[in-house]
């Protein structure tokens, strides 16, 4: 609510200005049985898996605001430093932003210490920061990452508890990615069978439910190189029926259009429209 | 989860508008008053957000006052204090270079420098009101 005069200097950070007047607001309309539009989502599945020689993050690429896919192909995963990314679920733009600024402290503090930053470093300030905010900020993150101490891997949850795993998943559909990794992880894995173990998981969780679809994107981090390979898999292209690994051929859509010819033409009669011109003006364009 | 009536409920006070002369709500300066509007926090974060700093500083200077002694806090909090006198005018903007660079503050990016810069904000104050709330004449 605006004063009618400003004694003390404003500050900066969140403003807690109109939350009355929202709340107010909602009451109204919720009476007039309409709903609150909502925020964009990422119901989505993200997972991780530490193997042999550093981390492979796989993540979907939907993004939703209620029912409606607002998205067909963003990007989850996030670059927090050279040697570290994190995936994101939850509201999308929190993910956004949290990971950029913990991307830019991050970036100030290898600047301070000249040093290669530690992913322990990104999960404590994440979670620091998520805590402070006690969950209002509804972002669920993997974070990985490659640093002097070898891979590690940690899931984030909204609240600001993690949990340091050799894999994980998170976001609606990360149940279906979790029984594909319980049942063929394995540890010290190589590049290839990660990759193959983290595309098949995504699959699932695409496959398998509704938040979470179109494309897999995969981030394979090694000491000394990142590959970000966005897309990796396209699991749902348009007008392609979905391939089954035991079937041999995709199958193809059928074609409903009629061949030219199908309706026979019984008579045909043409009439010439007579126009006259009755005013003509030219307008220069002004293409200097 | 974020949707719905954010209201914390239990009544807290200082939440409502200055008082003007008189113990009593000054309406010209500050608008209407509701009982609910100066009792209750419209969001549950408000009140850990508004004293957030202050509750920081405080654990840090009790955690270095119980590793190095007393003196620890005391100097700095010293220097603090020399820090906040230089700057301008309260309706002014003023840098903090100095108070920036002993907190810390020079070397992080938080939601405070992104979201609602005060250099950019719509309001300037009226600088007698402001300078008078400042001394305390007000």
């Amino acid at each position: 609510m605006a004063t009618l005069s400003v004694c003390q200097p404003q500050l900066g950070g969140f403003s807690f200005e109109n939350c009355k007047r929202n709340a107010v607001l909602e009451a109204e309309v919720t009476k007039l049985g309409c709903n609150v539009p909502s925020a964009r989502k990422t119901g989505t599945t993200i997972c991780g898996v530490v193997f042999k020689d550093g981390i492979v993050l796989g993540a979907d690429t939907r993004a939703t605001e209620g029912m409606i896919v607002a998205d067909k192909n963003c990007s989850k995963i996030h670059y927090i430093s050279p040697n570290i990314y994190c995936c994101g679920a939850g509201t999308a733009a929190d993910t956004e932003m949290t990971t950029q600024i913990i991307s830019s402290n991050l970036e100030l503090h290898s600047l301070s210490t000249s040093r290669l930053p530690r992913v322990a470093t990104a999960n404590r300030m994440l979670k620091q920061m998520l805590f402070r905010y006690q969950g209002h900020i509804g972002a669920a993150l993997v974070l990985g990452g490659v640093d002097c101490n070898g891979p590690h891997l940690y899931s984030i949850y909204p609240h600001g508890s993690t949990d340091k795993l050799p894999y994980v998943t998170m976001g609606s559909g990360s149940l279906a990615a979790m029984a594909v990794f319980e049942d063929r992880y394995k540890q010290d894995m190589e590049e290839e069978d990660a990759k193959r173990l983290v595309r098949d998981a995504i699959a699932a969780g695409i496959f398998n439910d509704l938040g979470s679809g179109s494309n897999i994107d995969l981030c394979v981090i090694t000491k000394g190189r990142v590959d970000y390979l966005r897309p990796h898999d396209m699991a749902n292209k348009k007008g392609v029926r979905c391939v089954y690994e035991h079937e041999a051929l995709p199958h193809q859509t059928g074609n409903y259009k009629y061949k030219q010819g199908t309706t026979g033409v019984l008579t045909k009669s043409v009439i010439k429209l007579d126009l006259e011109v009755v005013e003509e003006t030219v307008q220069t364009m002004d293409t200097s | 989860m974020l949707t719905g009536l954010l209201y914390c409920s239990v009544p807290v006070t200082g939440m409502g508008q200055q008082v003007g002369a008189y113990g009593v709500q000054d309406t010209l300066r500050s608008g209407f008053s509701s009982v609910k509007n100066e009792l209750l926090p419209s969001h549950a974060l408000e009140l850990s957000e508004k004293n957030f700093q202050l509750n920081q500083d405080k654990m840090n200077f009790s955690n270095l006052r119980n590793i190095q002694g007393l003196h620890a806090p005391l100097k700095l909090q010293m220097e603090y204090r020399a820090a906040r006198q230089i700057q301008r005018l309260p309706f002014l903007q003023s840098s903090h270079l100095a108070l920036d660079t002993l907190k810390g503050n020079d070397e992080s990016i938080s939601f405070e420098d992104i979201l609602n810069d005060p250099s950019q904000s719509e309001m300037v104050g009226e600088p007698h009101v402001m300078m008078e709330y400042k001394l305390g004449l007000m």
